[in-house]
């Protein structure tokens, strides 16, 4: 007996029941950490939700989470969380789009997901078809970008001030007095793959014959699942040669986070 | 003279009831009392009757989970405390939790005590806030100003254990940040024997019986057990409308399973019936804490995980490897294994959720807060139709919304 968050029983072969009720539409169920994850298709969203309530059980939307892999062609995943207060258990359900991709709106299964599918388009861009309100929700009126995707920057572009001159609150470029210190502390003797100004050079013959091997893997990558660290560094330069700009991987290195553990 | 203007003659005919009066738009706040902190609500009013409301939030939007990307697990955790500034404590909960979930991490049971004893506080403090800021937006001046004073008691608590009055930063993945002396433990334990009951009830006998509180709260935006489910409440909320659901009890989290308490529930779902949960839930939280601190046990009040905990300030006087557990921990901070995981607890106000995806690496790749008050405050349109302008302040008085968690 590990931690001491809220317990949740999985019963017996209630992942497979959810499966075998969702047919084809199910891409993929998993349990990890003791939470059930089903993956389905964007566009039987609705009919899932629908299945999932009333004949499951599961009466409650609890949250929509945005969730954005810039690295997969389908960028956005947006995780359902439900509860069900009568079998006392909770699931999530996924889905995968990308930025031009609309996907069904839940609204008319839940009206709680009003608000929620709202903030998902307003922070990431996502959007929901069939939504009656598709208004920006969290960010200023008038504010442009979808600001949790990876790579909006931190900062944003403009900051606001009083004007004493023009009488009201102006919009201008952000400037800031000292760059934003994103500190690495990953440990170099743990296995983090730093790449030193000159190292790509020397890699880059290896790259060309590694880059046949990463467009295979390509196919493999699109599957939507839980961001995995890459397996070996061979395979994570051969990806960020493939890269067109090298974006901070979020995945570092297997080994490290090995060593944290112990 | 003899010619009245053509405007005025043609409607001469008219009697007063025939005018067709137009709704009218009104902005409540983002600058108002009653509205608890910066939400602007469009409303559309037909006299003095609300047809409709827009409630606009993210005025304080600070995009707290974007921050949160850039930071280790143990930097991110003191922008919890500022969520539900509140009840910073219950926030915190869901996040450790979270943490030690993916971490698989075992905490002593002294620091789970702790931190179920201080969780049930915070749940005090935050109604005491609460039930005053409800009694005074319906009129009431001095219970409001009787409750502040136990809500002060509640933070002069949280000063002893951890140095701050509301902003602790005092649970940590692994445990709690120190160990508490044992004056305090007895310290709030006579409070709540003596000085809770007595001036909270005084404060409460002034209000729950009394003629136009209840005027104003009875029968006001009642929630259907269906309504309370489809839009997604939890808490007081949801409990008001007579659904026994209380995530300490459903899904026990911490030593909550070892406890007696119990669940009160409403019968109308309507604004007093919510207000009467939450007096109740005061004096169970209280019962709680009488608990935790018979039964605390003596022992760690953190892991001995050194690669999660940080080693105490005399063992690194001393210890070569102590001192470098430290100084990695407070640079690049601890890796979680890669995963996801969603974790609810009951904080005061409802479910508060953590979806936390991590990636591997020392940094949250995602972690998603789920308020409370997102969905409560959804609801504002059809609890409040059809009901007078004044009730709109008592309604989002019984909902107990804190922007700073609605807006992130």
């Amino acid at each position: 007996m590990g931690h001491n968050a809220p317990h949740i029983d999985n019963p017996k072969g209630a992942m497979d029941a959810l499966k075998k009720a969702l047919g084809k539409n199910c891409l993929n169920a998993g349990l990890a950490n003791d939470e059930i994850a089903l993956t389905v298709k964007p566009e039987a969203i609705v009919q899932v939700m629908t299945v999932l309530r009333d004949a499951h059980e599961y009466q409650q939307l609890v949250e929509i989470a945005g969730v954005d892999y810039p690295e997969r062609a389908l960028r956005f995943e947006i995780v359902y969380h439900l509860l069900s207060l009568t079998k006392n258990h909770r699931i999530r359900v996924k889905i995968s789009t990308d930025e031009d991709t609309p996907v069904p709106t839940v609204t008319d299964v839940w009206p709680v997901a009003d608000w929620l599918e709202r903030e998902v388009f307003d922070l990431y861009g996502v959007l929901f078809d069939g939504h009656p309100d598709l208004r920006r929700i969290l960010t200023d009126y008038g504010f442009k970008g979808h600001p949790f995707r990876k790579d909006f920057p931190l900062t944003g572009y403009v900051e606001m001030r009083y004007s004493e001159e023009a009488k009201r609150v102006v919009y201008e470029p952000v400037k800031l007095a000292q760059d934003f210190r994103s500190f690495d502390f990953m440990s170099p003797w743990e296995g983090a793959d730093y790449i030193l100004p000159g190292d790509e050079k020397a890699d880059e013959k290896a790259d060309e014959k590694a880059d046949e091997k990463a467009d295979e893997k390509a196919s493999d990558e699109k599957t939507p699942d839980a961001p995995k660290a890459e397996e070996n560094p061979k395979k994570a330069s051969a990806k960020k040669a493939t890269a067109k700009k090298p974006v901070k991987k979020p995945a570092k290195k297997a080994s490290a986070h090995k060593g944290a553990k112990k | 003279m003899n010619e009245l203007p053509e405007m005025i003659a043609s409607k001469s005919e008219d009697t007063v009831g025939d005018i067709e009066i137009q709704n009218y738009t009104l902005n409540f706040g983002p600058q108002h009392p009653a509205a608890h902190g910066v939400l602007r609500m469009v409303m559309e009013l037909d006299g003095e009757i609300v047809e409709r409301i827009d409630p606009h939030v993210g005025l304080l939007h600070r995009g707290t989970e974007k921050l949160i990307e850039y930071k280790t697990y143990l930097q991110a955790l003191p922008y919890f405390d500022r969520l539900d500034y509140c009840s910073p404590l219950g926030m915190e909960h869901s996040y450790v939790l979270a943490i030690e979930k993916l971490l698989d991490l075992d905490v002593p049971k002294r620091a789970q005590y702790l931190r179920v004893m201080f969780a049930e506080l915070t749940r005090i403090c935050n109604h005491m806030l609460n039930i005053g800021a409800h009694v005074m937006d319906v009129g009431a001046m001095s219970p409001n100003l009787w409750v502040f004073e136990l809500r002060e008691d509640c933070l002069n608590f949280f000063e002893r254990a951890s140095g701050a009055r509301m902003h602790s930063a005092y649970y940590r993945p692994g445990g709690v940040h120190q160990d508490v002396p044992l004056k305090l433990l007895t310290d709030i334990s006579e409070w709540c024997e003596t000085r809770l009951p007595k001036l909270f009830g005084d404060a409460m006998s002034l209000v729950i019986d009394n003629r136009i509180f209840k005027q104003r709260n009875v029968d006001i935006a009642t929630v259907s057990k269906e309504d309370a489910i489809a839009w997604g409440f939890s808490g007081p909320m949801i409990r008001a409308a007579g659904v026994a659901w209380d995530i300490r009890k459903s899904q026990p989290y911490d030593v909550y399973a070892d406890m007696d308490f119990e669940i009160p529930v409403g019968t109308k779902g309507d604004c007093y019936d919510r207000f009467m949960v939450r007096v109740e839930e005061v004096y169970q939280s209280a019962k709680i804490i009488q608990q935790c601190i018979r039964d605390i046990p003596e022992g760690p009040i953190a892991s001995d995980d050194r690669k999660i905990v940080p080693p105490k300030r005399a063992e690194m006087k001393s210890s070569m490897e102590s001192l470098i557990h430290h100084f990695k921990l407070y640079t690049e901070g601890f890796h979680v294994p890669a995963g996801e995981v969603y974790v609810a607890t009951e904080s005061p106000k409802g479910e508060f959720g953590v979806y936390l995806v991590s990636d591997g690496s020392n940094k949250p790749y995602r972690c998603k807060i789920r308020p409370t008050a997102f969905s409560h405050l959804q609801a504002m349109d059809f609890m409040s139709r059809g009901h007078m302008l004044s009730d709109a302040t008592a309604i989002l008085g019984a909902m107990d919304i804190v922007f700073g968690e609605c807006d992130r």
